[in-house]
Formats: structure tokens, C-alpha cells, sequence
């Protein structure tokens, strides 16, 4: 891929988790975001998922409903996004105030050997997204677009549907523990549960 | 005639409510049913529950491990042709052993008018055990509180997937005219 305005994703996830806090609860879709988050830099307070292909942005509803004083990012993939689709309905009538799914676009099904998604043959997640309801959507095509939706993810109110336009490039594996009940129980203890 | 054709408005779906309020449920998932429709307005009443009207019945597994992520317990209320719809999605909470206690309105059995009904509720049972769920049946009024409270027990302190059936005979014969 050489069109320009492709972001580079471990680049994009650097970005938005820079200097995170406790404040901050993060949510991976499977493959190639949990591997860019990790690769960011891990926290208890990520929690990386390696299946539930569809089951992101709504495990992000449940902890935003859960935790009103956090913020709540879901970063997943225009693929995994797809097949959970009613997720941005449902949650555009939930209207969680500390919610943001952040989805990394890449047009193509990285993990399964890049063919092309929906995304990439035209489908517009942003605008499915509007047409749901959710109040605030974004398309991010720079690094300066990063920092600011990384500023609004930690400090805005609304939900929020931002599609980061991501270069179709494998990129080196970097993997979490795929031991759930781990990353549940660290998710809980860090919260204080 | 049954009890619940006799008394058409036996108290269960109020208990059930109860049950999930003293087990401190906090989010509650569900697909409409009208099996389901007195718990559904219940819970939407209730201000110290969030309810969450899902597109698809797997949305509400997703949804509980957020909520249980987060410190609250979940509760998610469906009909039998939704169970066929979580197979996969369940497999997040037999892989992280989170819990969930959820409700199901059997279609397909006791005096079914709809054959399309009948595959998936036949295999409802089967379907939620293959994915590691513990599933309980309910056929008369006066079992379902006791049942739902020790299904709750199991689920939140058990750190397991919970499934209570409760029956088209409870239930009663679907109206297909309303009168």
C-alpha cells in the first residue's frame, strides 16, 4: 500500500495510549489491536481480547456503564468491528458519556492473510456509525488528528466513533498473555475490585 | 389446564425481579420476548438498573463481561432461538471464567404454534451445555424464585455461566389474535 494518508498502526496506538493512567480502561479487539496495544505498552488496565470476534465495542459498553467516573476505549479493527455492527446501535441508545471505540481501518483481514474487508470494498463504518445516532463521530487521517482524539478520548464527553485511516502492513507480533482468567483478575484488581 | 393457564397471572416474572434486585444485578441485557415483557418493564423501572436493549442476543454476553470487568453483575434475558446466536460469544466467558446468569423463554415445545420455533428450541438445552453453561429448568410458577436465586448463587460466586429455562408450559399458550 502506498496511498498516502495511511497510518502506521503501531505508531496510531503509541499515540492514543501515551502516558495513560489509571483513569483510562482500555478494551482490544482480536488480533492486530491487541498486539498494537501491547506492543504500546502493557497495563492492568488493558484488557486484550483473542477471540469474541464482534464482542468489543459492547464489553466496552458494559465497563462504561459500570464505570462512569472512568474512560472507556475500545480499539478494534474495521474487520472485528463488522461482524458486531449492532454494537453501534445499541450503543447509540445508551449514549455512555465515557465511551470511545476507536476503530483501526485497514480495509483488510490482517490476521487471516489481508483480503479485503467491507471496509476496504467501500463500506463506511463513520457513517453507519452516524446514521446509529452516536453523537460525535470523526474520520482521523494524520498524526495530529491522533493527538487530538487522543486529548478527547481522556478529557471529552460523549460518545465518541473515530475510524484512524491504517496502512495494510504486517507488522511484527507482539503478544500478551492469552490467559483470561489473568487478564480479568489484574482488570479488577486495578479498579480495586 | 395448568397452573398458568388457570392463573394467568401468577407472580413469577415479579419474583424473578426480585430475585435479580436482592442479587444486586446492575445491568441487564435482553432481546424482547413476551414471555420477558413484565421483567423487562420491572427492570427498566428500577433506577439502580442499567437496561440494555441488544440487537443480537451475543451482544448481551459481550455486554456482561464489560459489566463484570467493571464491578457490576449482569443479567441477560432472551428467548430460546437467541441461545444459538451466543455459541461463539460464549466462549469468552468459559475462557476468562466470567460469570452470567441468564434467562430463557423456551419456544418450540408445549403447544408451539410456530414449526420454525422448534429446531433451536429443541437444541436450546444442548447448544448451552456444549459451550459450558449450567442450565437449569423451570415448568411450574411456584419452582422459579427458589431456581433463579440459586442460579445467581452459582453464577456470581461460582464464576460461572448460568442458564434458567423457563418453560412454554409456564409461560403459558402464545395469543397468536390478540383479543
Amino acid at each position: 500500500m502506498s496511498r498516502a494518508n495511511l497510518l502506521d498502526r503501531r505508531a496510531v496506538a503509541k499515540a492514543l495510549l501515551e502516558g495513560r493512567d489509571d483513569t483510562l480502561l482500555v478494551v482490544t479487539g482480536l488480533g492486530s489491536t491487541t498486539y498494537d496495544c501491547f506492543a504500546a505498552g502493557d497495563h492492568d488496565l488493558n484488557f486484550y481480547l483473542w477471540g469474541a470476534m464482534g464482542g468489543a465495542a459492547v464489553m466496552g459498553l458494559g465497563i462504561a456503564l459500570a464505570q462512569p467516573d472512568k474512560k472507556v476505549l475500545v480499539i478494534t479493527g474495521d474487520g472485528e468491528m463488522l461482524m458486531g455492527m449492532g454494537a453501534l446501535a445499541t450503543i447509540a441508545l445508551q449514549k455512555p458519556d465515557n465511551l470511545s471505540v476507536v476503530i483501526f481501518d485497514n480495509g483488510h483481514y490482517g490476521e487471516t492473510g489481508m483480503q479485503q474487508s467491507h471496509t476496504g470494498g467501500g463500506v463506511d463504518l463513520v457513517g453507519v456509525a452516524k446514521a446509529c445516532g452516536i453523537g460525535d463521530t470523526q474520520e482521523i487521517n494524520t498524526m495530529e488528528g491522533v493527538a487530538k482524539l487522543k486529548d478527547r478520548v481522556r478529557t471529552g464527553k460523549g460518545t465518541l466513533v473515530a475510524r484512524v485511516s491504517i496502512a495494510a502492513e504486517e507488522t511484527p507480533r507482539a503478544l500478551p498473555t492469552r490467559d483470561g482468567v489473568e487478564l480479568k483478575l489484574r482488570f479488577r484488581k486495578a479498579l480495586g475490585l | 389446564m395448568t397452573a398458568s393457564d388457570s392463573n394467568p397471572v401468577s407472580p413469577w416474572p415479579e419474583q424473578i425481579f426480585d430475585v435479580l434486585k436482592r442479587a444486586e444485578v446492575r445491568q441487564v441485557g435482553y432481546v424482547p420476548d413476551a414471555g420477558h415483557s413484565r421483567l423487562i418493564k420491572a427492570c427498566q423501572d428500577e433506577g439502580s438498573m442499567h437496561t440494555v436493549s441488544l440487537t443480537t442476543e451475543e451482544e448481551g454476553i459481550a455486554l456482561a463481561a464489560g459489566a463484570w470487568l467493571g464491578g457490576q453483575r449482569p443479567a441477560l434475558l432472551m428467548q430460546s432461538s437467541g441461545v444459538g446466536n451466543c455459541v461463539n460469544m460464549l466462549s469468552l466467558m468459559k475462557s476468562c471464567r466470567f460469570p452470567l446468569l441468564t434467562l430463557i423463554t423456551m419456544r418450540g415445545e408445549w403447544a408451539e404454534f410456530n414449526p420454525w420455533q422448534i429446531p433451536m428450541g429443541h437444541a436450546t438445552p444442548q447448544a448451552l451445555e456444549m459451550m459450558g453453561a449450567l442450565v437449569y429448568r423451570v415448568d411450574q410458577p411456584e419452582e422459579v424464585a427458589d431456581t433463579v436465586e440459586a442460579a445467581a448463587d452459582l453464577a456470581y460466586n461460582g464464576d460461572s455461566v448460568v442458564a434458567v429455562l423457563l418453560s412454554q408450559r409456564l409461560i403459558g399458550r402464545k395469543q397468536w389474535v390478540k383479543k
